[in-house]
């Protein structure tokens, strides 16, 4: 009883069939999703990374600024385009309330990006596929890439980053011939 | 010495410290969600942007208004005055240290005021989780911390009425499965508590400049341990009342408290590492700690809401069967007491909570299907889910007896009483509803602007979207109205409401309890009806599940 002590003997009370039976089911099904995970990392294709460095927004820069110098092939509304090789690693820098740089990848290929903040934390959320993922200052979230349509996705900031948050869009161009970009104006 | 009044409708020995704390608390916790509310018709008429009604520094300032006084001090405020009235009135017990509950009392009510102070005068504009390097004033984090400390003296006090109870023989070797359910609250509320003193403390010592920096990752770890934790705190109380209203209502209880008390246990063993499930797109943190704990080892906590999940409904069952409704599977379901608004609302609350907020709350919480709903509105929709439809309606719901029981008043438009937690449950499930499936199409939460006026390119998401957001809208205004009528109700019931002089004043029925069943292994099945229903919920969820998985194959490969 809710407002009174329960019968004495309750604890002896045998679990009853159908009670029995949904608290086994219930049982398997979360066992199952438990090694579903487990089992997505060795058979699915979309798993977050566990690799991270230590940075510094210095350091990032930096790091970001040389990449941005040696891969860069134009501009768009002021921020530089820029197309790395595949295979090769990308530094995208988050700050208020702007993405680094626009970046071309080629469709089937990997690269291996490495996503820091300047200064708050920030939300990498690219669309329409709709992935998300997070942006902290001071720690290097390394996440390989392979995408697998070609098409224009813009990159949303989705981690509130201050009263400019709304104004922080950035964009991914996936080509499979460099005789696209000039559809997207590179 | 404490002074008691015997209840005449319950018989039970209410003591006055009791009483006087509980009535300021719970009214303290419906002035936060009147806040709360006020907050959220705003809000939701920004983000439907045919309205877009504040600008863009108010809404942020408003979402952090909202989140703080919806999640935080209208559902803990009410908790505590949950927790007073379960370790006394229900045990026919005194309260063990008045003095400190009015401690406990001026501290929460100082913290609340000044943290809603600070977050209006602009002093706050970090929305509720705050994450650093964002800052705000100092007083800022004083009030929340002020707000904690009080909540930790008022759990303090539950123990401490518990084991007076207990010296003074009040109550024998076994709680009544309430107590029990808030027994389970208050420790994880323990937990909870001190995770935020950790948090919070050292953020506020930054806010000083007494500490150099705050690292990101640890801040979002450790505020998760509050922030996630409170919920399961929600939890605990809920299915405590949930099960309470079967008891009052039907007279009935679990139909074997042995496995319901065990998942009660489950819930203090395993969900406090469920915050782990707010990290997993997060840097810092590895994947094979996010699987062990997003999973609560297992799923163990999951299990335990499974467990409830049957045992709740199936005690309706049973005791609507005893009471004579036998008939087929689903006599017993058609013929409870829809028309009594507390019963109505816990219904629709279970309900809601498995099916809303359970099933998207599981998908959502596993490793790899997280990258498609991290900070979307989806995760908007499913706690929409689980705290509004479920903990907030079972609260409301609750107060349709204590409004005759604790202030000794009669409700008032009883007839709009009736109807309120229905329009309350459409209301909030069709928000959420629409929040999750603007989710899925990317749409980010805590945005002003998803069409990026200003920014250097622009983005139209999914057309479809736009039909959504009239849904969105349509079920923000249908619960905002539902919930002033619940609060108009409330308001005027406890102040100018005819007082109740005795059970024939009593509005809603208060059951005799059935006791133990003469004959209680003969029945292969107890709950034929339940199990059935179970059956769908688990189907519904292995669709959805399967379903988000398909979604999640098609992206870009990650790893």
């Amino acid at each position: 009883m809710s407002l009174e002590a329960p019968p004495s003997g309750w604890i002896h009370k045998k679990i009853a069939r159908d009670e029995k039976g949904w608290i086994i089911a219930a049982t398997v099904v979360c066992i199952a999703m438990f090694f579903w995970m487990i089992l997505w990392h060795v058979y699915g294709k979309q798993n977050p990374s566990s690799v991270t460095y230590y940075t510094t927004p210095e350091e990032f820069t930096t790091l970001t600024n040389s990449f941005i110098e040696q891969n860069q092939i134009g501009e768009d509304n002021g921020i530089p385009v820029v197309m790395p090789k595949p295979e090769s690693d990308v530094f995208l820098l988050a700050q208020m309330w702007r993405w680094s740089s626009v970046i071309v990848l080629k469709k089937d290929e990997w690269y291996k990006f490495h996503i820091s903040s300047k200064d708050v934390m920030h939300g990498f959320s690219v669309q329409p596929i709709n992935m998300n993922f997070m942006v902290f200052p001071n720690y290097d979230y390394v996440l390989d890439f392979k995408p697998n349509k070609t098409g224009e996705y813009m990159v949303v900031c989705n981690e509130f980053c201050g009263i400019g948050h709304h104004l922080m869009i950035g964009k991914i161009v996936v080509i499979e011939d460099e005789s696209e970009l000039a559809n997207y104006g590179y | 010495m404490s002074t008691f009044r015997t209840c005449d409708i319950t018989g039970f020995k209410v003591d006055n410290t009791t009483e006087k704390l509980f009535r300021l608390n719970a009214v303290f916790a419906v002035v936060s969600l009147l806040i709360a509310a006020l907050g959220a018709i705003l809000l939701v008429f920004t983000r439907w942007q045919d309205f877009h009604v504040l600008s863009s520094p108010w809404y942020y300032r408003i979402i952090g208004l909202h989140g703080v006084n919806a999640l935080v001090f209208w559902i803990v405020f009410f908790e505590i005055a949950g927790l007073y009235f379960g370790s006394t009135v229900v045990l026919n017990s005194r309260f063990c240290a008045p003095k400190l509950g009015w401690l406990s009392f001026i501290l929460m009510a100082t913290g609340f005021i000044l943290t809603d102070v600070m977050i209006l005068s602009g002093n706050a504009d970090v929305t509720m989780t705050s994450y650093v390097p964002l800052k705000a004033h100092p007083l800022y984090y004083l009030g929340i911390i002020l707000f904690a400390v009080g909540a930790l003296i008022g759990v303090g006090l539950f123990f401490g009425n518990i084991a007076l109870a207990k010296k003074e023989g009040k109550v024998g070797k076994t709680l009544p499965l309430f107590t029990y359910a808030l027994m389970a609250a208050a420790i994880i509320a323990v937990l909870t508590l001190l995770s935020g003193a950790l948090v919070y403390v050292p953020t506020f010592l930054w806010s000083l400049g007494l500490v150099e920096s705050i690292d990101p990752a640890w801040y979002r770890l450790v505020w998760w341990g509050f922030g996630h934790s409170a919920q399961q705190i929600n939890v605990c109380a809920m299915v405590g009342i949930w099960y309470l209203s079967v008891r009052l209502v039907l007279g009935g209880s679990s139909i074997n408290e042995k496995v319901s008390r065990v998942a009660f246990l489950f819930y203090i063993l395993f969900i406090s590492i469920a915050s782990a499930h707010h990290l997993l797109v997060d840097p810092a943190v590895s994947s094979t700690w996010k699987v062990w704990n997003t999973s609560y080892a297992m799923y163990l906590a999951v299990l335990a809401s499974m467990i409830h999940a049957f045992a709740v409904p199936s005690s309706m069952e049973a005791a609507q069967r005893r009471l004579g409704h036998n008939k087929g599977l689903f006599d017993w379901l058609i013929k409870l007491p829809w028309g009594n608004p507390a019963f109505s609302s816990i219904t629709l609350a279970i309900i809601g909570f498995g099916f809303i907020g359970g099933i998207t709350g599981v998908i959502y919480g596993m490793e790899q299907t997280n990258i498609i709903v991290h900070n979307t509105l989806a995760i908007v929709g499913h706690f929409k889910g689980t705290v509004v439809i479920g903990t907030t309606l079972t609260f409301m719901g609750i107060t349709y007896y204590l409004v005759p029981l604790m202030f000794r008043r009669k409700i008032v438009a009883f007839k709009l009483a009736k109807i309120q937690p229905w329009m309350f449950f459409f209301g909030i499930a069709l928000l959420a509803i629409g929040m999750i499936a603007l989710g899925m199409f990317g749409i980010p939460r805590r945005h002003y602007d998803i069409a990026f006026t200003g920014g250097p390119f622009t983005y139209d998401f999914n057309l479809v979207s736009g039909f959504i957001w009239v849904l969105f809208g349509l079920g923000g205004v249908l619960s905002f109205l539902s919930m002033l009528i619940w609060i108009l109700i409330v308001v005027v019931s406890v102040f100018f409401g005819p007082r109740v002089n005795g059970p024939q004043d009593m509005q809603l029925a208060i059951a005799a309890p059935l006791g133990e069943e003469r004959t209680p292994h003969k029945r292969k099945y107890e709950a034929p009806g339940t199990l059935v229903l179970t059956i769908i919920f688990l189907v519904t969820f292995l669709v959805f599940y399967f379903l988000n998985w398909k979604w999640l194959a098609a992206i870009w490969e990650i790893q």
